[in-house]
């Protein structure tokens, strides 16, 4: 266990680096910047306790915030997708048995629950984001349009690195 | 009291989750002067570094541009030298200027961290504190306006870009002479909003945007962007004017930061007339 909790680490810090140092230096016509690093979330292992789901979710969105003079604004949005993560597994479906280690993944869990189970979590960090970043009535229709665009490239460019990183299970 | 310990224990995810987040919106909203040094102090020794390392890493790639920026800057400046110069009246000359006092101070900067896919968008610029940077300083580039600034600390300071929501800067049409205010809508990064300019005049596509130097902040005549399309709403007393950014805000490299160095004498003269 306390080697899968310094590959949690190593995975953290990985995933805020590509984000300040890559993704938010990619431009994308200025309407969407995909929040990679959400997969840091996705992948924690099923049987990860409560309160480290939620503190390493508060911790990693106050990462990416100190980066970008945003102090607050990622880190409620990962709270929140952090704190729905059990309701949307259990929406989508656990696996009956926990045999180990098992990370909601694809290796695990294959491409078609990991799709669906990702895209509305996506979904949710995009909302809490975007209501966060500009609550404005008079910007609602641009706001649907970036959330939603936003999310359909997220889920993309993490379906991507799942495919690129994946090491096959014996 | 045992059972309501019990109950938060029972429900600690839930109890843990209300913390964090009331947390991190508290942080997002209440935004105060004092609030946001302790953040930035704290963490800007850490980002500063980290973004000083990866821009001298990128700042190769645009030497190129830079290069020719400054060039063209040079040649503006050699002309408004003396030599470029006829001299005209031989009678009088100026050896010491007592008439003229220098109003602004220029800095320069280099921008290690840029942003303008946000709605809200901040530069980090390479100096602070040490440097003689203080908040409301007006940030430009060669082109035209970039931002202010906004929280500094020792070494670093985060400046607002004009592509942020809290971002107003008075402005004028030069042609006109009509004053108005500069917005961004946050639907593109290119373009700009400038709001106030009263229907009755015309304004053409074209038109160049200068600061007006009204706020105290930005010197007058700094080139803020060209008008690319006029509308007006119907019963609207005020044209929706879109224009372009002089500078690029995507490619900034170098800026200056602008220090008006009458500015606490004029903010405490109209504090007088508010407070009458």
């Amino acid at each position: 266990m306390n080697k899968s909790y310094l590959y949690l680490f190593v995975r953290f810090v990985a995933l805020v680096a590509a984000q300040v140092l890559l993704i938010d230096h990619i431009n994308l016509g200025g309407y969407i910047n995909p929040p990679l690093y959400i997969l840091f979330i996705l992948l924690l292992p099923f049987e990860t306790p409560g309160w480290f789901l939620l503190l390493s979710s508060f911790f990693l969105g106050f990462s990416i915030d100190i980066f970008s003079n945003s102090v607050g604004l990622h880190a409620a949005s990962c709270v929140f997708m952090a704190y729905m993560r059990p309701t949307i597994i259990r929406a989508v479906g656990a696996p009956a048995v926990y045999e180990g280690y098992l990370s909601p993944g694809i290796p695990d869990m294959g491409t078609r629950w990991f799709v669906i189970y990702s895209l509305f979590l996506i979904l949710l960090h995009q909302l809490a984001f975007s209501i966060l970043e500009s609550f404005h009535f008079a910007e609602a229709g641009l706001i649907f349009i970036r959330m939603i665009l936003s999310s359909i490239f997220t889920l993309i460019l993490i379906v991507l690195i799942e495919y690129l990183f994946m090491t096959k299970r014996k | 009291m045992r059972h309501i310990l019990a109950f938060i224990w029972k429900h600690n995810f839930f109890f843990l989750f209300l913390v964090l987040e009331i947390l991190s919106i508290v942080l997002l909203v209440n935004r105060s002067y004092y609030q946001r040094a302790v953040i930035t102090n704290m963490t800007d020794g850490f980002t500063g570094r980290i973004n000083s390392t990866y821009s001298s890493i990128t700042g190769y790639f645009y030497l190129k541009q830079e290069n020719e920026r400054l060039a063209a800057e040079n040649s503006m400046l050699w002309q408004s030298l003396r030599q470029g110069q006829l001299t005209t009246d031989t009678l009088t000359t100026h050896l010491v200027d007592t008439l003229n006092r220098q109003t602004y101070r220029y800095t320069v900067a280099k921008v290690i961290s840029n942003s303008t896919s946000n709605r809200n968008n901040y530069i980090m610029l390479n100096k602070g504190k040490r440097h003689g940077i203080q908040h409301d300083m007006a940030v430009i580039s060669p082109q035209g306006i970039v931002g202010t600034v906004v929280s500094i600390s020792d070494n670093f300071s985060w400046v607002m870009s004009v592509l942020n929501k809290h971002s107003k800067v008075s402005a004028r049409i030069n042609r006109l002479n009509q004053m108005g205010t500069v917005l961004w809508q946050g639907n593109n990064p290119g373009r700009g909003s400038l709001t106030d300019i009263p229907v009755h005049v015309k304004v053409l596509k074209g038109d160049t945007i200068y600061t007006s130097g009204f706020s105290h902040i930005f010197p007058e005549g700094i080139m803020v962007g060209t008008v690319e399309s006029i509308k007006v709403k119907e019963g609207d007393h005020f044209y929706d004017i879109d224009f372009r950014w002089a500078a690029d805000l995507n490619s900034l490299t170098h800026v200056y930061i602008v220090k008006n160095l009458f500015r606490e004498e004029q903010v405490e003269l109209s504090k007088e007339i508010i407070d009458e």
